[in-house]
């Protein structure tokens, strides 16, 4: 993949920076304004410009086409030479190698290994020079996008996990509610994707969200599945010291609650069954993942189910009710 | 093992913008039943299946699942595309069958869930 790996560097670090390699574009960190000399221009102008500017290397463009680079080596062979008065175009490297504006900054990584060149000219689709990429924009493009996502999540995760101590009152729980649309498989899993996401921002333990966002996304599955034309509601109340995920609609009910306890025991649709649900597991899984369960279920009627996961981890898990 | 070796075991070809090539990864869980993944998956681990719809990466998603890999050169919809870019999930497409993706990878050491000893 042309990525240097070191290993002795954190996994968590690498990752993400790995994973912003190949998300940000080239163009998201090249240098755009880019200062260019001509063929004519001679090697001392050359010098003065890369000492004024302290750079290592300048595009050479002729009538707006790029047609070389010339470097900082090129300029030292011209002194050593003896020959300062030389014009670009007899110093330069003609046809520099180019990298496209909208490639993946993975490929220029590559590129700088491969070629082990200071610089490389960045042209649009087109094939007009739009800018120039050097290692220590790469670097600083990436740093930049790593502060910006650290101080973007910092905020995020303080705010959240402070909320409890912050708010004053003899009970404090965050109430989410969302409705779920009767066979809308399309939306389905959006609540508790939600769910997870603020559960992830309050800071509270993964294993402990893995658990309720498990039993969540089963229930969610179910009330598309299961239920009538109304759907039904999944609501999250987030206390200091439980979880408590509730599932409300209003039919058709559950014949058998032992019936459709049982693993392998399902009246879902083949439709379902295609997506990879409706095995008769739904309702096993929940359990699975409570501390406490709660179902009401009247074949014909509403029904109700209360899933209570405790935030201390210590405590046993499968202390249920019946 | 890292992510990258194992794409490279399973001949796979990356097709999302997220890579994550670093992670290290012990387990694997195959699956084309989702709620056998939310029942049985070990968090960390990545799935092979047969499914491409975006309920896979829900429910990778909740089940802390860190990489899907599709068997038989299957190629998900854009939809569970963007759905696992904005999850941070990596998608991989592999040409072996899930009997050989599972065996080439069972051979590479890498395990399902812990079974307990007895």
């Amino acid at each position: 993949m042309g990525i240097q790996n070191n290993s002795a560097i954190p996994a968590s670090q690498i990752t993400r920076l790995h994973e912003l390699v190949y998300e940000l574009e080239i163009s998201q960190v090249m240098t755009r304004e880019v200062i260019t000399v001509t063929p004519q221009t001679s090697m001392t102008e050359v010098r003065e410009i890369l000492q004024r500017h302290r750079i290592s290397g300048i595009p050479v463009l002729e009538h707006g086409e790029l047609v070389g680079i010339i470097s900082i080596e090129d300029l030292i062979k011209a002194l050593a030479g003896g020959e300062m008065d030389a014009r670009v175009g007899e110093k330069m490297t003609p046809n520099p190698i180019v990298l496209s504006a909208n490639e993946p900054l993975v490929l220029s990584v590559d590129y700088f290994n491969r070629y082990g060149f200071g610089r490389f000219p960045i042209v649009n689709e087109q094939g007009k020079m739009v800018g120039i990429l050097t290692p220590s924009d790469v670097t600083q493009g990436l740093l930049k996008k790593l502060e910006v996502e650290y101080h973007e999540e910092e905020i995020r995760r303080y705010r959240a996990s402070h909320i409890f101590e912050d708010v004053i009152s003899d009970h404090t729980s965050i109430f989410l509610h969302y409705i779920i649309a009767s066979r809308d498989f399309k939306q389905a899993g959006a609540a508790s994707r939600n769910i997870k996401r603020t559960l992830t921002h309050l800071g509270i333990p993964r294993p402990i969200i893995r658990r309720a966002a498990i039993a969540t996304y089963e229930a969610e599955i179910n009330i598309i599945i299961h239920t009538d034309d109304f759907g039904g509601l999944i609501t999250a109340e987030i206390r200091p010291d439980a979880i408590i995920i509730g599932a409300l609609d209003l039919g058709p009910g559950i014949a058998d609650v032992e019936q459709a306890k049982r693993r392998g025991f399902s009246t879902a649709p083949d439709w379902i069954r295609e997506m990879g649900f409706g095995a008769g597991m739904g309702l096993t899984n929940i359990e699975k993942c409570a501390d406490e369960m709660y179902l009401e279920s009247p074949f014909g009627s509403r029904t109700t189910l209360r899933v209570t996961i405790y935030m201390d981890e210590h405590l046993p898990i499968g202390r249920r009710e019946a | 093992m890292k992510f990258r070796e194992i794409i490279a075991i399973v001949k796979g070809e990356l097709i999302t913008k997220i890579a994550k090539l670093d992670m290290d990864v012990t387990h694997i869980s195959a699956a084309d039943l989702m709620s056998d993944v939310l029942a049985f998956a070990e968090p960390e681990s990545i799935l092979l299946t047969g499914l491409c719809n975006p309920q896979v990466v829900c429910t990778a998603e909740m089940a802390d699942i860190v990489a899907i890999i599709f068997v038989r050169d299957k190629k998900p919809p854009p939809e569970t595309i963007s759905l696992a870019e904005e999850e941070r999930i990596p998608l991989v497409s592999t040409p072996y069958s899930m009997f050989e993706a599972c065996g080439c990878l069972y051979q590479a050491g890498l395990r399902d869930i812990h079974i307990p000893d007895e």
